[in-house]
């Protein structure tokens, strides 16, 4: 079964990009995922909500975003990800690749 | 090829679908429909606990080559085999559709899938029957359909069916494309019809080189995308009549094909029967070297259209 987790995380204070648009990263393939991200006003908060097919790992999630949002200053943004059992490390790497993306300005 | 020009390569094998599209068109060109963005996903995995992806494994959109408007769609390998979905195939329809009206020079087809996405099955054969029907509208209006197969999974089912109803196919050695894969064929026929684990076999009979010898594949190009790009560049400057005439005319071809040939029990049997003196070295050879060496051969072997 699909798993689905979702997550609010307070956002950052003083974000440090403005932000537009979205971005994108990744490839659903085994052992991988893809990361959307989105700017929209959500009254500064971030939110997250992941489709995974490796269930019970709710806290491993939570580490790696709390970390993620610990290293970017991020306010209003959704995060989406599809996951096909991706490893946190590669989690880290795509939620990276994306976050790089919006931060030069994302898709048109 | 130097080892310098093959360490400059842009390997179109190993790409992902969104970078082989920015590789083959002019640069800041690519605007994607129907991107992750829209988040139109499969209505049918998530119930059958599969993860779904934003795109369905498929990106589409306009872009030009060479200044020129294209259509392009590119498989992506890593999702689901590059299977054909609901969705999947409903972006593929829709583009092709769109060729009819929105002035375009070609379209641009990059396939890199196993067929019919299995757990979509029904609407899976349906999509591939709506691409086929939509292909057929756009070769009437004269804009050429260009298929390149390179990638990991090759090309193969209703897509492999789908790829011989277009005008042109770019291959590089790496691709394959038929329509049972070795393991099916292994499967329903037996190891002694098929061993799919034989490597060599299965490159000698599906791989870019024997479906080029065969007049199948218009183009053999190495294994970078800019090669892709150069040769469809090319080709697309060549529409073809697509007339009763033009498929009764294909039709002898392959059956005097199959006369000449049919009783080859494999493809090194073919190609000794070509007379290509160093048959036996095909699948060695790197690409400039397979040209010079089979040029002579082809001589009345390829398509009816190349003129």
């Amino acid at each position: 079964m699909i798993e689905l987790l979702k997550f609010d995380f307070p956002g950052h204070k003083s974000p440090l990009h403005p932000l537009r648009g979205s971005a994108f990263a990744g490839v659903v393939n085994s052992g991988n995922l893809e990361v959307l991200i989105e700017s929209v006003d959500i009254g500064g908060k971030c939110q997250v909500q992941v489709k995974t097919s490796a269930n019970g790992f709710h806290s491993t999630w939570a580490a790696v975003l709390e970390d993620f949002f610990a290293r970017n200053r991020f306010a209003d943004i959704k995060v989406f990800i599809n996951d096909f059992g991706a490893t946190p490390a590669v989690v880290s790497l795509r939620l990276d690749q994306a976050a790089a993306d919006i931060m030069e300005g994302g898709a048109k | 090829m130097n080892l310098a020009d093959w360490r400059r390569r842009d390997s179109f094998y190993e790409a992902s679908a969104r970078r082989r599209i920015l590789g083959l068109l002019d640069k800041n060109s690519f605007q994607e429909l129907l991107g992750p963005a829209e988040r139109i996903t499969s209505p049918h995995l998530e119930q059958l606990g599969f993860p779904v992806s934003f795109d369905d494994g498929v990106v589409i959109g306009s872009g030009s080559l060479d200044g020129k408007k294209v259509l392009i769609a590119a498989q992506e390998s890593g999702f689901m085999g590059g299977s054909v979905g609901e969705v999947h195939g409903a972006k593929i329809t829709g583009l092709l559709q769109s060729a009819l009206t929105s002035n375009v020079t070609a379209v641009l087809l990059v396939l890199d899938t196993g067929g019919v996405r299995l757990h979509e099955a029904n609407a899976g054969l349906a999509a591939i029957s709506e691409i086929l029907r939509a292909a057929f509208s756009v070769r009437e209006a004269g804009i050429p359909i260009l298929v390149l197969i390179g990638g990991t999974n090759g090309c193969f089912g209703g897509t492999g069916i789908f790829t011989s109803c277009c005008d042109y196919v770019i291959m590089s050695e790496e691709g394959r494309w038929s329509v049972a894969g070795p393991e099916v064929i292994e499967t329903v026929s037996g190891v002694e019809e098929f061993d799919s684990r034989d490597r060599a076999l299965v490159w000698r009979t599906m791989g870019g080189k024997h479906r080029f010898l065969l007049g199948e594949a218009d183009r053999l190009v190495v294994d970078d995308i800019k090669a892709f790009r150069a040769a469809a560049a090319e080709l697309m400057q060549k529409p073809k009549t697509f007339t009763l005439e033009s498929i009764l005319q294909e039709h002898r071809r392959l059956g005097d094909r199959l006369t000449t040939y049919g009783e080859c029990k494999d493809a090194l049997d073919i190609w000794k029967k070509m007379g290509i003196p160093e048959f036996n070295c095909i699948p060695l050879m790197d690409n400039d070297a397979f040209h010079a060496a089979v040029k002579p051969y082809l001589n009345g072997k390829e398509k009816y259209h190349e003129h």
